[in-house]
């Protein structure tokens, strides 16, 4: 180890910061617009897209986002016994999936805001479905989420700290692994993967819980439109 | 020929019969007004005329032309509907401008886009934007509103806001011109100004379908009125028969209305 210096330490911590912000940048560049794509998913005519699109945002946002980085950073090596990508791109999946399906929500709250007026005035003008959207609504919906995903992304900047957690738990994994030798697959079947269902399991039914009264308080508001 | 015939129309909504078989005509360069009680079916159809509701039985002919049969365009293209639809403009009766355009963008979008679709619209494209900019300054002219052609509707009053809508909808040349109450949401030192702008296209030959609570407006300005209760025409005419109704239904309509 040696001494810390004041300069090394400050070192580590910009180089911490370097990755920090990686995470951040490649999160928000790739999830805004895939959020996009999962909100036109959801609202899709045809009923299985529509329906597979919500139920896998239900689980994302129903299950913490450390969660999912360990289930995508550990699952395909405990599953297959080895791994497809390093963990970092795991670590990279999981935040832009996790961010898309909360900012796919956002969408979803900025455009139902839009009022069925607007829809209308730009139809009996003769303009095309596309270009209502394009030109009439989307701004609007824009000026509508800015606060929600400024939150959204407050919290981004706050979740990249899980990295850390990630790094030790690998640091203490590859620990582990030497210790136990051959043993070690038993113990990370038995001490990680059952664990990391079972909580998932529980995540999903208290946040469905959860989904259901929001959902039922959305409804008995639904009665009136703007 | 009339420039608008609409045969039949019936619409429903679930086990609600809102309109329960409409049929009339109007010539070009008239005015018709639409009277009846609230929940007799006006909104919904002037709705049908502009193809934001589609009736589930009915006809209806523009120039002799049909732009609309509910049993033969079952399968019809969006495109092709919009091209129907801009038979039609549409005055709602809270105006609907698109907030985040001035009036002079919120008169100008819609013709601009669709001019994307001409042939010509690449060679000319210059001259073509020139003179959708000419005909929305001399539009928003005649509704008296050049002072503001650069603010935002938020910046204007509601009769204002309706006037840049009468504006906005004169932009895409309707052949037939619909107002859901243009007035309603006004308050009522401010109804004058665009009952004002509704005379002058009156004088203009704008052939216009007028759903109104304004009697007296109704009488004036148009050359054909028309009762509806409970999703028929109960009676229609000349303005004559709001002195002289002949019907017990309007009769009574008319005495709610003077008390
Ligand atoms: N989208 C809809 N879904 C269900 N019912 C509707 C819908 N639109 C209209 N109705 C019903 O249709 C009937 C006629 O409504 P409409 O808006 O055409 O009346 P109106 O004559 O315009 O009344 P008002 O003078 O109050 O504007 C009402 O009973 C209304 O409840
Ligand atoms: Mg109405």
């Amino acid at each position: 180890m040696g001494s810390a210096s004041f300069l090394s330490v400050t070192l580590n911590l910009l180089h911490g910061f370097y990755t920090t912000f990686l995470i951040f940048a490649i999160t928000l560049v790739v999830a805004i617009p895939l959020g996009l794509i999962i909100t036109f998913g959801s609202a899709s005519k045809i009923k299985p897209i529509s329906v597979v699109v919500r139920c896998f945002v239900w689980i994302i946002r129903g299950t913490p986002l450390l969660l999912q980085i360990l289930v995508l950073v550990y699952g395909p090596g405990l599953v297959f016994g080895h791994a497809f990508y390093e963990n970092s791109v795991g670590v990279m999946i999981a935040f832009i999936i996790n961010y898309a399906c909360y900012f796919s929500e956002i969408y979803r709250g900025g455009i139902e805001s839009i009022s069925r007026g607007q829809y209308e005035a730009g139809h009996v003008l003769g303009m095309t479905k596309s270009q209502v959207f394009f030109k009439v609504v989307l701004l609007q919906v824009v000026k509508h989420i800015i606060p929600p995903m400024g939150n959204e992304i407050i919290t981004l900047v706050k979740d990249t700290s899980l990295v850390r957690i990630v790094g030790a738990l690998m640091f203490m994994g590859s620990q582990y692994k030497e210790i136990l030798g051959k043993s070690f697959e038993y113990v990370s079947v038995n001490a990680l993967i059952w664990p990391l269902f079972y909580s998932g399991a529980f995540y999903l039914i208290f946040c469905g819980l959860l989904t259901l009264l929001f959902g039922y308080l959305e409804k008995k508001l639904d009665y009136y439109k703007s | 020929m009339s420039v608008l015939e609409v045969k039949n129309f019936k619409k429903s909504f679930g086990k609600i019969d809102v309109l329960k078989g409409i049929d009339f005509t109007l010539e070009k360069g008239e005015a018709l007004s639409i009277i009846g009680s609230s929940g007799s079916g006006k909104t919904t159809l002037l709705r049908c005329l502009n193809f934001l509701e589609a009736p589930e039985e009915g006809q209806m002919f523009v120039d002799g032309n049909c732009i609309f049969d509910a049993i033969k365009d079952k399968k019809i293209s969006s495109n092709e509907i919009r091209k129907r639809q801009l038979n039609f403009g549409l005055v709602f009766q809270n105006f609907n401008l698109f907030p985040q355009y001035t009036v002079f963008e919120n008169v100008c979008l819609a013709p601009k886009l669709l001019a994307k679709d001409r042939d010509d619209y690449k060679h000319n494209k210059k001259a073509i934007i020139e003179e959708i900019e000419e005909n929305a300054k001399k539009l928003i002219e005649r509704v008296g509103m050049t002072s503001r052609i650069n603010m935002y509707p938020c910046q204007l009053s509601g009769g204002q806001q309706q006037r840049v809508a009468i504006a906005r909808a004169l932009a895409m040349d309707p052949k037939i011109l619909c107002f859901d109450e243009p007035t309603s949401a006004l308050d009522p030192e401010l109804t004058g100004e665009v009952l004002k702008v509704i005379r002058s296209l009156k004088d203009g030959d704008t052939t216009m379908v007028i759903v109104t609570h304004e009697m007296n407006f109704a009488k004036e300005v148009s050359d054909k009125i028309i009762f509806m209760d409970e999703g028929v025409i109960a009676e229609q005419g000349t303005p004559m028969m709001l002195e002289n109704p002949q019907t017990e239904r309007l009769k009574a309509f008319l005495t709610a209305f003077n008390q």
